[in-house]
């Protein structure tokens, strides 16, 4: 199929950055977007053209690395499905196809369709781990994990990390991401002692570079994993709570 | 050279504990005193990262990748191993570390897989205890599933995403020494070369990807920990951005690389569908778990699965190999598949795939039960395919997945080079000519968390005092001019085709003459090929743009040439080893029922291979291999 692709290019963090207009040949409908994107790539390189930067590495949707607002939706518009996993059977003969990189405050262009997400990292550093110092677990099944917890807390331990959920908020927010992984440790036995510091920390860190929710719940529908925005109000309670739990005379 | 693997003296049952009370300490109010550097953030990376920030050291480390959680172990789907015994099944320790010497077909160090064997179960404690949310039964235990080259229950798994969840688990915890400033993590950073002095090694080159800036930085101690080297068949279930560079570039120092050609080819991927294919994506084995694998009998056969009566198909493992049937190890599912498609009886539209079918299992369980297993799985698999894997059995083919050779290690996880250490898959020492699936996430977390921590305590104890390199000290500047010297080399070059060209075109050299099958005229040929294309591509290669900003083909570059120099490495042990072995299968050398035949008496040993300087041979060290609790057979899985 023929398609016509605008894509953004941007030389680095500081230079003015534009659509430029590239019609595609020979793209078949088992190639994924991203292998769409190296064939032109090879056609750029072939013409003497700096090929169009953008991130990815697993290419099966579990990484993180790749995405890209492709019409003005995070990763396309197949639902849960990472820019990767899409697949050009998704598109016709003769489609116009915009495509650009993650938009957020928080989320600098290094480089065309590449961004800096490391503001998420920030978040995890402020208290998304369980502190055990390696050597001193007890045995596995010394803690039960009811069933339906540790489901529920699968599911939200699936988040990849890739930000979806961020340039696809109104306000640039991160709760999504922040809220799954609060879900995904707080749900859970193991996570209880930690459970309100750590709800008060991440959230405070994620205020720092992140826009406030306001319950768009576009994140939600851009998540390549689905996570359910149930976790956002679970974070909210825990957050809350904290507040005087955390209390210091 | 000679080759001392140190394995400790005793019984191998005793040989770790006494190991560790043998080895000397650093006082925990010393430990500070240490950098260590540590390369590669995945399962080894992370869980050492943390481990000896938690200890006390300070820990500086390196991940090309924009965040430490994209590191490629993330994409491993199905299992951990340990030997808990939870089943009742009759695991424990013994059977574990037997089961992973026969299923590595007798080419790996006995000491070490006993150990591997033995610290599996504390791995599963401190994953659960991290949050990791393995798969539970209703009562709240931990659930196990089957893999293959194994009767017994002894894989835990959090979905299909087992991998992620034992990463974000590592992960999590090195952030945590991050916050406290024990470890510093640098992203979008690649090493591109150890610096040793007086044969030790000191420190590493660095590229920060983003502005070109190269740079050293000066350690007590180096630890590479940065995966397999797949992708040197250009298609591979590996990441993108895997690669070798780190440790060929400690190869090139002197670093030993120990069993480059065995290469581990996974039988259950999706099989390719065009020539644009980037990559190859796994469907995990525990698939092989509820699906039954099979093509049809009549190599024209060409109507659709479900017109094809059962009698006029052929479960081709479950007729071969009765005890183990579809769970047979990676090794031999694959030459299986293989022999099937060579017979002419693949199928799809390009003939180049096999039927795992769920049935069966269906009609059993009902679907609802293959959904809560496999979901995931067969999500993937319709996005990719646009089958639908309920209604349509999946078609796999093997492809390029792990390799189980890498630099050699003595029992300490040291290479040969000291105060350079390599973990998890960059390492060759657990997994013999074949690895058993689930094996993998258990070796990078064992020497991650539970082994590496104590070893490189006995080498840094007599150093205390020592001080660190300073980065202007002359080696530094020696290795820093020698990596712009190869990154501009290449921007220099401007010739006609592009990096992924060239890597194509090796790939396939790769996949025909050193795959799942090799002989000595392809091997040869390989040989005479790939000389000739690296110096097409270091003439011809066309890198576009700057060293100064963010540069893929820049990047990509640089791993290309080193994978040219590492598969000429792979065809040399290839066609030194007359014997098959494993993932190593030698046309020449097989039994009447075309099953891998090994030579015991010439080829019982780790080929080591000595970096020969530029266009002279490499030099081959051989480490003699002794079983004295496994006994050396012919393995059967019948």
């Amino acid at each position: 199929m023929d398609l016509t692709l605008r894509v953004w290019r941007q030389a680095g963090p500081d230079a003015p950055g534009g659509f430029e207009t590239y019609q595609t040949a020979d793209v078949n409908e088992g190639m994924s977007f991203l292998e769409m994107l190296d064939t032109l790539n090879e056609r750029l390189i072939a013409d003497g053209k700096e090929p169009i930067a953008f991130d990815s590495d697993c290419r099966e949707g579990i990484c993180g690395s790749c995405g890209i607002m492709i019409d003005g939706q995070a990763h396309g518009p197949q639902r849960g499905t990472a820019t990767c996993q899409l697949h050009m059977r998704q598109y016709s003969d003769g489609d116009e196809i915009v495509v650009e990189p993650f938009r957020a405050a928080a989320f600098p262009i290094v480089k065309d369709l590449v961004v800096d997400r490391s503001a998420l990292d920030r978040i995890m550093e402020a208290g998304g781990y369980i502190t055990v110092p390696t050597g001193s677990a007890p045995d596995a099944n010394l803690i039960p994990v009811p069933k339906e917890d540790a489901e529920l807390s699968m599911d939200a331990a699936a988040c990849i990390g890739c930000g979806a959920c961020v340039a696809a908020c109104p306000n640039g927010a991160a709760n999504l991401f922040t809220g799954a992984k609060i879900g995904h440790l707080n749900l859970l036995p193991q996570g209880q002692p930690e459970r309100y510091q750590r709800a008060q920390n991440m959230v405070d860190v994620m205020e720092e570079y992140f826009g406030s929710c306001s319950n768009h719940a576009e994140c939600e529908i851009a998540c390549p994993k689905n996570i359910s925005i149930d976790f956002i109000a679970r974070m909210n309670r825990d957050y809350l709570k904290s507040k005087f739990r955390n209390r210091k005379e | 050279m000679e080759l001392d693997a140190k394995v400790p003296a005793g019984p191998i049952q005793d040989k770790w504990d006494q190991h560790r009370f043998d080895m000397k300490l650093v006082n925990p109010n010393n430990k500070r005193r240490f950098t260590v550097i540590i390369i590669g953030t995945g399962l080894a990376g992370a869980s050492a990262a943390a481990t000896l920030g938690e200890l006390g050291y300070q820990v500086k480390a390196f991940t090309f990748h924009d965040s430490a959680r994209r590191a490629h172990s993330i994409a491993a789907q199905g299992g951990i191993n340990a030997a808990k015994n939870y089943r009742n099944d009759g695991d424990s320790v013994y059977r574990l570390f037997y089961d992973t010497v026969k299923g590595g077909d007798y080419r790996s160090r006995e000491a070490n897989v006993y150990r591997l064997a033995q610290v599996s179960n504390e791995i599963i404690d401190q994953c659960a205890a991290q949050g990791v949310p393995f798969a539970r039964e209703y009562g709240g235990l931990l659930d196990n599933r089957s893999f293959g080259g194994a009767q017994v229950s002894r894989t835990f798994y959090a979905r299909g995403q087992t991998g992620q969840q034992l990463l974000l688990g590592g992960y999590q915890a090195m952030e945590r020494q991050v916050r406290t400033g024990a470890v510093q993590l640098y992203n979008r950073s690649e090493m591109l070369d150890v610096v040793t002095v007086d044969g030790r090694a000191v420190g590493v080159v660095v590229r920060d990807l983003l502005t070109g800036e190269v740079t050293s930085h000066a350690g007590h101690a180096v630890v590479l920990a940065t995966g397999g080297y797949s992708n040197v068949f250009y298609l591979s279930t590996n990441a993108k951005n895997s690669n070798v560079t780190a440790i060929w570039r400690a190869h090139r120092k002197g670093a030993l690389f120990a069993n480059p050609c065995y290469t581990q080819i996974h039988p259950t991927c999706i099989p390719q569908s065009d020539e644009h294919q980037s990559k190859l994506t796994l469907m995990s084995e525990s698939l092989r778990n509820d699906g039954r694998i099979w093509v049809p009998a009549n190599p024209d056969d060409d109507r659709s699965p479900d017109q094809i009566p059962v009698d006029e198909r052929d479960y081709y493992l479950e007729r071969r190999y009765p005890a183990f049937g579809n769970l047979v190890p990676r090794d031999v599912a694959s030459r299986n598949a293989k022999m099937m498609i060579d017979e002419g009886k693949g199928v799809g539209e390009r003939h180049n795939g096999v039927y795992l079918d769920f049935n069966n299992s269906i009609d059993r369980l009902g679907s609802g039960a293959i959904s809560s297993r496999y979901g995931n799985l067969f999500e993937m698999y319709e996005r990719i395919t646009g089958e639908d894997p309920y209604q349509i059995p999946m078609r796999i083919y093997p492809a390029p997945h792990y390799t189980m050779g890498g630099l050699w290690v003595d029992y300490n996880l040291s290479t040969s080079i000291p105060g350079l250490y390599a973990i998890g898959e960059a390492n060759f020492s657990d997994h013999g000519a074949n690895r058993l699936g689930a094996s993998a996430l258990m070796q990078g977390l064992a020497d991650g968390y539970f082994v590496l921590p104590y070893t490189i305590g006995d080498y840094l104890a007599p150093l205390l005092g020592e001080q660190l390199l300073p980065a202007d000290h002359e080696a530094f500047g020696e290795a820093e001019a020698d990596v712009r010297g190869r990154v501009e080399g290449m921007l220099a070059v401007r010739g006609t085709r592009s990096v992924d060209w060239f890597h194509r075109e090796l790939g396939k050299i790769m996949w025909d003459y050193c795959g799942m099958a090799r002989s000595r005229p392809g091997l040869e040929k390989a040989l005479s090929e790939i000389p000739a294309l690296r110096e097409e591509f270091l003439t011809d290669v066309r890198v576009l743009g700057e060293n100064e900003s963010l540069n893929q083909s820049l990047e990509k570059a640089g791993r290309v040439a080193d994978f040219f120099e590492l598969a000429e490495l792979m065809c040399v042990d290839a066609l030194h080893r007359e014997e098959s072995c494993g993932g190593h299968f030698r046309d020449e050398h097989q039994t009447e029922e075309g099953e891998a035949l090994r030579d015991d008496d010439l080829f019982s040993y780790v080929a080591a291979w000595e970096f020969g300087g530029r266009g002279r041979p490499a030099t081959l060290h051989k480490e003699d291999l002794h079983f004295e609790y496994v006994k050396l057979a012919q393995r059967s899985y019948k």
